[in-house]
């Protein structure tokens, strides 16, 4: 399979002496979609800034679809796209120039510029809003005129920075939806996001990104099945005030109709329904107290700490 | 990109900036024009008269190709100035860096645009000029060339200022403090053959005078200049420019960190 992106040995030392990437590598294959993950401040942004050319590297090479970034500039940033993390584009211009203006940055001419504009500006539902001065837009539509903007050159691989920050849920799950189908359709995607369900429910892949280096890299699958233990809330029908002895699992009580148990992920969950039921103790409802992505990424988090 | 790319790429930055000045033309285009027009009533008209005349031509006369060239170099450094820096400032610069556009195509759009406000002011005043003076060309290609040159310095200028400026002081700073002086001393409303020696020899290491000289030689036919050196000056100094933004582009002084 193609490879998409290439990061080898990527460094970044600010002009402060923060040393922000210690010489990270990892691919990305094309027609994946990856998460890059990390804590605030791990150098996702840094890495994703080097990569669009917003950030100066100190060394390291990267590629994009085989082209390097350094020897081949012009071919290499035709393939990619990328959506920032904050607002980047003129508050006075217009939904539709903006977009058009992208377009011809990337030697696009007017008359496809404006047909592309029109196309992604449909697809994320902004074409009635063309004509308007980009500041009077919401936050949401803002994320989507970012999207729209970087997809006007059509590119092979997009990047996005944390592109549902600050967006209610129905708006959020349906830029999902439009990214599972642009990946689907062979879009390779790299999303860096803090909500880890996102994460969970849309890539294939996955890169954990601590204190500038890598500390993870496998497909999704292989990363959440590592986890070999869950943790759920019961939520109980009647106030207890001792915490009821269910064997080999480790439980603590939230408050007096909360419990929260912690179980292996090959153990049968019906042996602690029993175990309540004979003491008289009613569960009403269950959930995760968190979901597996976040539990993992956490516990890799704190180990590396 | 080919060619072909890279002038769509050209063409939309200068279409982008011609866009901006016109939108907000109240601000861009007025102002200068009766600013100018302040100059031609108050030095021209009323202080003008008592002056009388400088070689063959009546100080208004003497001073409309100073003024138009003034307004021509205040007008294209300051759309460069202020539109990219307002691109930095609410970072739709980035827009620029993520895409695959040389550096010589942004540095050429964004002079193009200030090119084109400065001819822009400079036919307004222009049409002014006519209410105050006769005025005739004596060779359309020096005017015409001079004023192309010397907008597209100053636009350079413009670049250079806004890629270092980190406020909006700072792209007032130059201008106040070393372009208006520049201009003023630059010949606009006096030939340098009047002043002492001492001051004729400072006067020729301010860029202006060329400049201010050659424009007027394009229209009167005169100039304390020799039009070969007004030129020559203008055009080292476009290339010095323009090596100068290069860099810093190549290099994201003030753009990348």
């Amino acid at each position: 399979m193609t490879t998409a992106l290439s990061v080898h040995n990527l460094k970044k030392t600010y002009s402060s002496g923060f040393e922000a990437l210690k010489g990270i590598s990892f691919e990305v294959k094309s027609g994946d979609f990856m998460a890059l993950l990390g804590p605030n401040g791990a150098g996702k942004s840094t890495t994703i800034g080097i990569i669009s050319s917003l950030v100066n590297k100190t060394s390291g090479t990267i590629s994009i679809y085989g082209e390097d970034i350094d020897r081949n500039f012009a071919a290499a940033k035709m393939n990619i796209g990328v959506v920032p993390q904050e607002f980047n584009f003129n508050q006075f211009e217009k939904v539709g120039d903006i977009v058009c203006t992208q377009a011809g940055y990337y030697g696009i001419d007017n008359q496809t510029a404006a047909l592309r504009a029109e196309k992604y500006l449909k697809l994320l539902d902004l074409w009635d809003k063309r004509d308007e001065r980009s500041r009077m837009l919401s936050g949401g539509m803002k994320r989507r005129l970012m999207i729209a903007r970087a997809l006007v050159h059509e590119p092979r691989l997009l990047i996005l920075d944390e592109p549902t920050a600050g967006v209610d849920i129905e708006l959020r799950r349906s830029m999902w939806t439009f990214l599972k189908e642009l990946n689907q359709q062979g879009t390779t995607i790299i999303l860096t996001t803090h909500y880890l369900e996102e994460a969970e429910q849309l890539c294939r892949s996955i890169a954990i990104i601590d204190h500038g280096e890598i500390i993870e890299q496998s497909s999704m699958k292989t990363f959440l099945s590592k986890l070999d233990r869950e943790t759920f809330i019961l939520d109980l029908g009647k106030d207890i005030t001792t915490v009821p002895e269910l064997d080999g699992v480790r439980s603590q009580l939230l408050d007096a109709h909360t419990l929260e148990v912690e179980v292996s992920k090959q153990a049968p969950l019906n042996a602690i329904f029993a175990k309540l039921s004979a003491l008289d103790i009613p569960v009403t409802s269950m959930r995760n107290k968190a979901n597996r992505l976040e539990e993992l990424f956490v516990s890799l988090v704190e180990r590396k700490r | 990109m080919n060619w072909q790319q890279q002038f769509n790429a050209f063409s939309t930055i200068v279409r982008k900036e011609i866009r901006r000045f016109m939108r907000i033309w109240v601000q861009t285009l007025i102002p200068p024009a009766i600013t100018i027009a302040l100059y031609f009533v108050i030095f021209g008209e009323l202080i003008g008269r008592r002056i009388g005349h400088i070689g063959e031509y009546s100080y208004m006369e003497y001073i409309v190709p100073g003024l138009i060239m003034m307004s021509v170099i205040t007008n294209s450094y300051s759309n460069v100035v202020s539109s990219f820096f307002s691109t930095k400032f609410q970072r739709s610069i980035e827009e620029m860096l993520v895409s695959p556009m040389p550096n010589y195509v942004v540095i050429g759009g964004f002079v193009l645009g200030g090119v084109a406000r400065g001819i822009a002011v400079g036919a307004i005043v222009t049409l002014l000029s006519l209410f105050f003076a006769h005025l005739s060309v004596d060779n359309i290609w020096i005017t015409i060339s001079m004023v192309v040159l010397t907008a597209t310095l100053f636009s350079l200028g413009g670049f250079i200022n806004a890629v270092y400026a980190g406020s909006f002081d700072d792209i007032s700073i130059v201008p106040t403090f070393v372009l208006t002086p520049l201009t003023y001393l630059g010949g606009v409303f006096y030939s340098i053959t009047m002043l002492p020696d001492f001051w004729q020899g400072v006067s020729q290491v301010n860029p202006i005078v060329y400049m201010v000289n050659g424009f007027r030689y394009g229209i009167l036919g005169i100039s304390d200049i020799n039009i070969g050196v007004a030129y020559g000056m203008v055009i080292t100094f476009i290339v010095l420019m323009y090596a100068w933004a290069h860099w810093l582009l190549k290099y994201g002084v003030g753009i990348r960190s």
